[in-house]
């Protein structure tokens, strides 16, 4: 029983225009069938024989019902049903002479889906921990899940999760499959829930690389600093003059984070990523930010984050600068309700007091939570990274 | 309940007890034996079998400055006064335009398991709590049977309470003291972590003896004792079921159209997110009372009956 339009839930076969045995082509009118909408012809996009006919004139049968069988080239192309589901048998109703029938294409139906039995509460539960609910086994009345089965499942895949997860990479093995598993249901509930706005900027990095060139001349190799740790330390200082980037959404409506607390998105070597968090990273100076850096970066792909460190973000920032990424519009980690991405620093002609020059510049990206804040915000945002940019003695 | 009419006889003579049998009889439940010798036939009126008139003259009678207490032998004859109950007393302060209010308590019992047959033995207080313009109340503890009705003499506006006649012969212990209590307010009787059991009246003790028993099975039941169906604690029922996240509400009416319908309606109104099990109920079989022993167990809610039904919201089965 095709679908003949989205409301469309039954249809009654009026009459059928084939028999057993019939050949028919792709395009024939195969059946008329009655609908809320009047008697329309269904077509057949199948070439082959008709086998047998499983829905008898009068009867009502819900959309996607198996109506009859074909084969192709002798070959049966659909298994029949057990049964089909007959809603009601009534006396085939003539078609009415002036009802002219339309012939429309059919829609292929889509079965309709089983319906997960999940509490409330359960359902409130995993949507905050991530966790998929069709893969959960349900152990309340009539097999529906419980807050407990999710509390129990998120247990289980946590040393596997990304951002929650202090067992992430471990040298004892990586599932590398779950963590794409809860990755996959993070990003999708990130962007089933939020409504992302996406701004960007070019910001001009002369005076900060300059700055950075000079100060690690004065340095040891080993404590040479990275232009990473200069964004970083920016985006948390631009923070302060705005807290409605920093903190969560949750249970419908925006709590601030205490701190200012930067998730580093950092891609493992065998795939997946995992965001651990700077702590206070606006307290910090420039030396602790690059230490913190290289240490997470160095733990991250040795697998000994701590468990504080890849729940903490109140942020994200991903710089896929290295991997030669010009901007990144990044998916927000709820509940966090921000995003900052850089891309790459390449040298463009730029113009300034009527001069063109060239200029190391770096495309700065905010994906933010339009539930919490707007556009003009997330503008002076980007606006205040690039001023700090232009005063880098002073991060 | 007699200590309380004595003492509500004592300290305001505007009192009066109302009723069929409460004089020379002493009250078909005894409740007011003695108290016709002690305050005399002024104060102890005994009246005509006829429920809508000493109702309406209580009405009167509370328009007129008394403070009558009209008591009313069961539930099921005070059908006889739904007109006076209902139409009068319930409304005459809105119709009045706030000129006459109605400070009058009916008493009346309540429940069966005292093989009294279909004729005295439902629990129709469900109705009245559907009523605006009135308060319902349903003492079950000592305290509060002791304690409401002076509470609701001084309220201004009519009040009913539905005394379940099993509780009239439990015994306990009543601090020398005991007075007037608030009725505002349901009571946490028991606190637990994993489901709220609901309920009042003749079902408050079965329902915490059914809390010790799945307490043995390791199942941490709170009992949260309503007191009063109209107004409705609703804060009381939504704070217990947002800490457990589950609910059963035992009540000895009957299930459709009911007060434990409401219940479970204000908790999906306010508590929906809260909830890791449908909202479940133990209540009377659906049929008119019977009279023979075994049936009528088998009608109303008991402990066996309420452990199964916490077991099955808890555990997922019985």
């Amino acid at each position: 029983m095709p679908s003949l339009g989205a409301d469309m839930q039954f249809g009654t076969v009026v009459d059928w225009r084939v028999k057993p045995g019939d050949t028919v082509k792709r395009g024939d009118v195969v059946a008329l069938v009655e609908t809320e909408k009047g008697v329309i012809e269904v077509e057949i996009f199948e070439t082959g024989v008709i086998e047998s006919l499983v829905v008898q004139p009068g009867q009502k049968v819900p959309v996607g019902a198996t109506l009859a069988i074909l084969s192709a080239d002798g070959k049966k192309i659909e298994a029949p049903p057990a049964k089909p589901a007959v809603i009601s048998t009534v006396p085939a109703a003539p078609v009415k002479e002036t009802a002219a029938p339309v012939t429309i294409p059919i829609v292929p139906a889509v079965e309709p889906s089983v319906r997960l039995r999940v509490s409330p509460l359960a359902r409130k539960r995993a949507q905050e921990l991530g966790v998929d609910l069709p893969s959960i086994p349900g152990t309340g009345a009539d097999g529906s899940i419980t807050i407990a089965d999710v509390e129990r499942s998120a247990e289980r895949v946590k040393p596997a999760a990304p951002a929650v997860s202090p067992a992430v990479g471990a040298a004892k093995g990586l599932d590398l499959s779950a963590m794409r598993r809860v990755i996959a249901a993070a990003m999708a509930r990130s962007k089933r829930e939020i409504p992302h706005y996406y701004l960007s900027t070019t910001i001009d990095m002369r005076r900060a690389l300059d700055w950075l060139a000079a100060e690690n001349t004065k340095r040891p190799v080993t404590q040479r600093l990275l232009y990473s740790a200069l964004l970083i330390r920016a985006v948390a200082l631009a923070l302060r003059t705005t807290p409605e980037l920093n903190g969560f959404w949750i249970d419908n409506g925006f709590k601030p984070a205490d701190g200012i607390h930067i998730g580093v998105a950092i891609s493992l070597r065998q795939g997946g990523l995992i965001n651990p968090a700077i702590h206070d990273v606006d307290k910090k100076n420039l030396d602790e930010v690059m230490g913190n850096i290289l240490d997470l970066v160095n733990r991250a792909r040795t697998g000994h984050l701590r468990s504080s460190e890849l729940s903490d973000g109140t942020i994200t920032v991903t710089n896929l600068g290295e991997q030669g990424v010009e901007s990144v519009f990044g998916v927000i980690y709820p509940p966090q309700v921000a995003l900052v991405g850089f891309g790459k620093i390449t040298e463009r002609p730029v113009a300034a007091n009527g001069m063109v020059g060239a200029r190391p510049m770096i495309e700065a990206t905010l994906a933010a939570d339009h539930r919490v804040s707007d556009g003009h915000r997330g503008g002076r945002f980007l606006v205040a990274i690039d001023r700090l940019l232009q005063e880098p003695e002073k991060l | 309940m007699r200590a309380a009419i004595r003492d509500a006889l004592l300290r305001d003579e505007r009192v009066f007890l109302m009723g069929e049998d409460v004089g020379r009889y002493g009250g078909c439940f005894a409740v007011s034996k003695g108290l016709l010798d002690e305050f005399g036939p002024e104060r102890i009126r005994d009246t005509p079998l006829s429920e809508s008139a000493f109702v309406g003259a209580g009405i009167g009678a509370a328009m007129g400055g008394a403070r009558p207490i009209v008591e009313i032998m069961t539930v099921n004859f005070s059908l006889l006064a739904l007109d006076q109950i209902v139409n009068n007393a319930a409304t005459i302060l809105h119709m009045s335009g706030g000129q006459f209010n109605i400070p009058l308590v009916i008493r009346m019992t309540t429940g069966a398991g005292r093989q009294l047959a279909a004729q005295h033995s439902h629990s129709l207080e469900g109705w009245y709590a559907h009523i605006p313009g009135i308060k319902v109340l349903t003492p079950a503890t000592l305290e509060d049977a002791r304690g409401m009705l002076w509470t609701a003499l001084e309220d201004p506006d009519p009040v009913l309470i539905f005394e379940n006649g099993l509780l009239y012969n439990m015994e306990g212990e009543l601090a020398a003291d005991a007075g007037a209590v608030e009725i505002s307010k349901a009571a946490i009787r028991r606190a637990g972590q994993q489901i709220s059991l609901i309920t009042y009246g003749g079902t408050l003790f079965k329902t915490l003896q059914a809390a010790e028993d799945l307490a043995r099975e390791g199942i941490d039941a709170e009992v949260v004792d309503l007191r009063t169906l109209r107004p409705l604690d609703t804060a009381t029922i939504i704070d217990s079921v947002s800490r457990t996240h589950r609910a059963l509400i035992v009540d000895e009416g009957w299930k459709s159209g009911s007060i434990s319908a409401e219940i479970m309606a204000r908790i999906m109104e306010n508590a929906f997110y809260e909830l890791d099990a449908p909202v479940a109920r133990v209540c009377s079989v659906e049929v008119p009372m019977p009279y023979p022993k075994h049936l009528e167990d088998a009608a109303i809610p008991q402990v066996p009956g309420i452990v199964a039904a916490a077991r099955r919201v808890v555990i997922g089965h019985e």
